[in-house]
C-alpha cells in the first residue's frame, strides 16, 4: 500500500484534530504506521485548525505532508486553503453545511455531504466531524467500520452519554460515504 | 572558671574574610548557634548567594550550595519541593536579592516554599566595591552615585520586609538588626523563630537584618552604628510584620 | 507493553516517569507546554513534585537545586526559554550535576515563531553558556525515539554527572505517533553519590560550588571536566546510516525531523534509480565524526538539509575536512521543507556529482 495522507481541517473548535486522532488510532489498532500532525497556533478556537494524518505499512517518513492524497474541509476558508494541493486522483470530503461553493476541481473525486446536517439528525450537533469521519471511512474502506466506531466508544468512554449520538453521526456519515463510492464507482 | 565563650559546632573555624565591623560573622554565628540548639545540622543545607557573603559556604558547618547571583530561592525551591526532610536556608545580600534575584524571592514566597531565607541589609554593594543598592538610601553616597542616591533618578529603597507581607500567602515575615549586642540577641530569637515554622513545615520565613558596612560606607564601626539607626532604622522599621497564624484571611499582618 | 497513540511532548514527560524521574520544575512556552501539563497531572500520582516557576531563570536554577540534593530532575523549554537557562546550565555543568533538559526549538532568533525549527543546534552543541563546558545532546527524530533518548538521556547525565540536552524541533513535540514504554510503571529512585547535599550525618559537609578564585584550581577544574567529556566523546557517539550499505553518489547529512523527511526523499528517489545514503547523527554533541566521515567518503558529494540557515555543517565540514564538496539546503523560521524540494536539491546535488571533477 503506498501511503495514505489525509488532511482534515475546519475552524478550530469544529474537532478536525479529533477525527483525525481517531483514524490514526483505528489504524494503528489495524498494525499500520501512523502519524498525526496538527496545525498549532496561538488560534484555540474559531481560528484554523488542520491535521495530517499519514498511514502507512512503512514507518512514515515525512509526517508533513504538502499534497494530501485526501482533504476533508469543514468550512470555506479549509477549502480554498487546501483544495488546490490535493493529488489528482485524490479525494475531497466537503462539509455543504458551511461550504457554499462547489469543488472546481475535475481531477478528483469530490464527496459533498451535510455533515452538519446528519449530525443534528443523529442527535449531537456537534458531531459533524465524526460526520466526516464516517464519510470518509465508508467512502474509502481505510479502516473497518467497526474498528472506527471502537474508536469512538473508546475516545468517548468517560462521557458515555456521548456515545450513542457520536455513533449515529458516524453512521450517518459512513452510509453517505459508502453510497457516494458506489455512485461515483 | 566560667566558660564564657565556645566556638559553634554550627560554623567552622575558618577565620572569616569580613571587613573589620562588618556584622556578616556575627549573623553567621546566629545561625550556626541555632543549627546545634535546633538539633538540626546535619540535616540542614544552606546556601551561599553572590556577594559579599559568596563565600558563606565555608563558614557554615553544614551542606552547602553555592548559587548563581540572585537564584538562591529558586535553588532552595529545586531542593525543598523534592526533599522536603531537609532544612533549608539561604543567605542573601541586598543586590542578590532585591535586585537581580528580586522575581525569584517574591515568586518562593509567593508560593509559599518552607525554606527560611536571611536578607542581610548593609543598603550597600560590598564585594564588588560600593555601589548603589536597591536599598541604599536617599542622599547616601556609593560608587555609582557619588553625588548621593538621587530618588528622581533611582527611585526611593526598596523596603522588602514590607513588600513580602503584601503577600496573600502565609509567611513569618520580620525586621532585626544585628549592629548591637542587645539587637543581635534580639535577632537570633526571631531567626530561631523562622527556623522553627521551618521545622514545623508551617510556612514560608523571611528575616531581614540591618547590618553595617564600615568599609563601604567610609565610616568607623562606632559612626556606622550610628549611622545605621538614624538613616536606616526610621526607614526599616524593625518588627515581626507577619506571623502564620495572623496571615490567614486575607489579614496583611501587624506592625 | 501495548502501544498508545500519544504527542511527541506528553511521550517525553510519561518517558521521565519511567526513568525514575518524578521531579519536574518548568515554565510553558509553545511549543512544549504539553509537557508540564502532562506532568502536573501525572506527578502527583507517582508522589512526584511539579512546580510551575515563575521563568526559565528559576525553572533552571529550581533543577539545580533539586539535583544537587541528589534528586532526579526534568525541566522542558522551547528555544527562548532555553537561552534564559543559559546561565543555569553552565552552574550545573561546572558543578557536575546530573539534569536532563529537553528543547522543543521554535524559529528564531529573539522570538521568533512558534513553528518547528532547528536553529538551536549550535547553541546546545557549542555554546550554551558561558565558560568551558560541554552538554550531551541527543537529537530523536520519532516520537518512540524521543522516549528511549529521554530515558538514555537520564542514564547518560547520571554516569557522567554531566547535563544532557534532548533536543527536536516542533514536530516532535506537537505530532502523536505509536509509542510503547518500558514495562517499569516508575524507574528506581536515582541513588545520590558522594557529592549529594544529603545533610552530614555522620560525615563531614559537602558544597557544591562553580567558584574557584584560585586560578590553577580553576584551570584544573576546567581540565577535568575536558577529560571527563573526552570519554563521553569515545563511548556515547550514536549515529544512523540510512541506505548506506549499497553504491551511493550523494550522502545527504540532517538530524531529528529533518533526517526523517529526507528518507521519504531517498525512498522516492531509490524508485527513479537514485541511490542516496543519509547519515544522521543522534548524538549531536559528543558529534560522530569518524562515522561522519565515512558516510561521507563512500560517497562523491554531500548535501547538507536542516531546518535553519546551516549550523550542523560546520560539523560536517569538520569531519569532511574538504574531502567533499557539501551543499547546503535549509528552511528557517517555521518553514518546513517540502519532500517535493528535498528531492529536487538531492537531484541538483547528484548531478553535480556526475560532472567530472567537480
Amino acid at each position: 500500500m503506498a501511503n495514505t495522507e489525509v488532511l482534515m481541517a475546519g475552524f478550530g473548535g469544529q474537532g478536525m484534530l479529533l477525527s483525525g486522532k481517531l483514524l490514526a488510532y483505528a489504524a494503528m489498532y489495524d498494525g499500520k504506521e501512523v502519524s498525526w500532525l496538527p496545525s498549532y497556533g496561538p488560534e484555540m478556537r474559531g481560528g484554523t485548525a488542520n491535521v495530517t494524518v499519514v498511514i502507512s505499512d512503512k514507518p512514515v517518513g515525512s509526517p508533513y505532508i504538502i499534497e494530501p492524497s485526501a482533504l476533508l474541509v469543514m468550512n470555506g476558508p479549509s477549502l480554498e486553503k487546501f483544495g488546490a494541493r490535493v493529488k489528482k486522483g485524490g479525494l475531497i470530503v466537503i462539509n455543504t453545511s458551511l461550504v457554499a461553493v462547489a469543488c472546481e476541481r475535475t481531477d478528483v473525486t469530490v464527496v459533498y455531504v451535510d455533515a452538519g446536517g446528519l449530525a443534528v439528525k443523529a442527535g449531537a450537533a456537534r458531531a459533524a466531524n465524526i460526520v466526516m469521519l464516517g464519510v470518509y471511512v465508508g467512502y474509502s474502506g481505510i479502516v473497518s467500520h467497526d474498528l472506527a466506531a471502537k474508536m469512538i466508544e473508546k475516545e468517548f468512554a468517560e462521557k458515555a452519554k456521548f456515545i450513542p449520538a457520536n455513533l449515529a453521526a458516524f453512521e450517518a456519515g459512513y452510509s453517505a460515504g459508502v453510497e457516494s463510492r458506489k455512485g461515483g464507482a | 572558671m566560667k566558660k564564657v565563650f565556645a566556638f559553634t559546632d554550627g560554623l567552622t573555624r575558618l577565620p572569616t574574610h569580613y571587613c573589620p565591623g562588618c556584622t556578616h560573622g556575627v549573623i553567621h554565628r546566629m545561625i550556626g548557634e541555632i543549627m546545634v540548639e535546633l538539633g538540626i545540622r546535619e540535616r540542614t543545607v544552606g546556601i551561599a548567594p553572590v556577594g559579599c557573603s559568596v563565600l558563606a559556604y565555608k563558614y557554615f558547618n553544614c551542606d552547602m550550595f553555592e548559587a548563581s547571583h540572585g537564584r538562591a530561592p529558586a535553588v532552595a525551591t529545586g531542593a525543598k519541593r523534592t526533599r522536603p526532610d531537609l532544612m533549608l536556608f539561604t543567605y542573601q545580600g541586598d543586590g542578590d536579592l532585591a535586585s537581580i534575584g528580586m522575581a525569584e524571592i517574591i515568586h518562593a514566597a509567593n508560593r509559599g516554599e518552607k525554606f527560611t531565607t536571611i536578607f542581610v541589609n548593609n543598603a550597600i554593594y560590598g564585594m564588588t566595591g560600593g555601589q548603589m543598592a536597591p536599598t541604599t538610601m536617599p542622599r547616601q553616597r556609593s560608587t555609582t552615585t557619588p553625588a548621593g542616591r538621587d530618588p528622581a533618578e533611582c527611585g526611593f529603597p526598596i523596603r522588602m520586609a514590607e513588600l513580602l507581607t503584601t503577600l496573600t500567602t502565609p509567611a513569618f515575615i520580620a525586621r532585626v538588626s544585628s549592629h548591637t549586642a542587645a539587637q543581635s540577641v534580639r535577632a537570633k530569637k526571631v531567626i530561631k523563630e523562622a527556623f522553627e515554622h521551618q521545622m514545623a513545615g508551617t510556612c514560608f520565613t523571611f528575616v531581614e537584618v540591618l547590618s553595617i558596612c564600615p568599609t563601604n560606607w567610609g565610616l568607623s564601626p562606632k559612626e556606622s552604628n550610628r549611622w545605621l539607626e538614624r538613616e536606616m532604622m526610621p526607614y526599616y522599621p524593625l518588627g515581626v510584620f507577619k506571623r502564620p497564624q495572623e496571615s490567614t484571611g486575607g489579614d496583611h499582618g501587624k506592625h | 507493553m501495548a502501544k498508545v497513540l500519544m504527542k511527541g511532548n506528553e511521550a517525553i514527560g510519561e518517558a521521565a516517569i519511567r526513568a525514575g524521574c518524578v521531579h519536574f520544575f518548568g515554565y510553558p512556552i509553545t511549543p512544549q507546554s504539553e509537557v508540564p501539563e502532562y506532568l502536573a497531572k501525572r506527578l502527583p500520582e507517582v508522589g512526584g513534585k511539579f512546580v510551575q516557576a515563575e521563568s526559565e531563570v528559576a525553572a533552571s536554577n529550581m533543577i539545580y537545586g533539586a539535583a544537587g540534593v541528589g534528586m532526579r530532575v526534568l525541566t522542558t523549554s522551547s528555544s527562548p526559554g532555553i537561552s534564559l537557562m543559559a546561565e543555569a546550565m553552565s552552574y550545573i555543568a561546572a558543578c557536575e550535576l546530573p539534569v536532563v533538559v529537553v528543547n522543543i526549538m521554535r524559529g528564531g532568533p529573539g522570538l521568533g515563531g512558534i513553528l518547528p525549527a532547528q536553529g538551536d543546534y549550535l547553541q546546545a552543541t557549542k555554546g550554551m553558556g558561558h565558560g568551558d563546558f560541554d552538554l550531551i545532546v541527543l537529537a530523536p527524530s520519532s516520537v518512540q525515539e524521543a522516549v528511549d533518548l529521554t530515558i538514555k538521556a537520564f542514564e547518560l547525565a547520571e554516569k557522567y554527572r554531566n547535563p544532557v540536552m534532548v533536543i527536536g524541533d516542533g514536530m516532535i513535540g506537537q505530532m502523536m505517533e505509536p509509542v510503547s514504554f518500558p514495562d517499569v510503571e516508575i524507574g528506581p529512585p536515582l541513588k545520590p553519590g558522594d557529592w549529594a547535599l544529603t545533610g552530614c550525618v555522620n560525615r563531614k559537609p559537602r558544597i557544591i560550588t562553580s567558584l574557584y578564585l584560585d586560578a590553577m584550581d580553576l584551570h584544573n577544574h576546567n581540565v577535568h571536566l575536558k577529560k571527563k567529556f573526552a570519554v563521553i566523546t569515545e563511548h556515547e557517539q550514536r549515529h544512523e546510516a540510512y541506505n548506506c550499505d549499497g553504491e551511493y553518489d550523494v550522502l545527504v547529512t540532517a538530524f531529528g525531523m529533518m533526517a526523517r523527511m529526507c528518507k521519504t526523499a531517498i525512498d522516492t528517489l531509490a524508485a527513479e534509480g537514485i541511490q542516496v545514503g543519509l547519515f544522521r547523527p543522534i548524538s549531536l554533541k559528543p558529534f560522530p565524526y569518524e562515522a561522519c566521515k565515512n558516510a561521507m567518503l563512500k560517497g562523491k558529494r554531500v548535501l547538507d538539509v536542516e531546518m535553519n540557515m546551516g549550523q550542523m555543517i560546520e560539523d560536517v565540514k569538520l569531519a569532511g575536512l574538504g574531502a567533499r564538496q557539501i551543499d547546503f539546503f535549509g528552511r528557517a523560521g517555521g518553514v518546513i521543507p517540502s519532500v517535493e524540494e528535498v528531492m529536487n536539491e538531492i537531484r541538483a546535488c547528484h548531478a553535480k556529482a556526475k560532472e567530472k571533477n567537480p
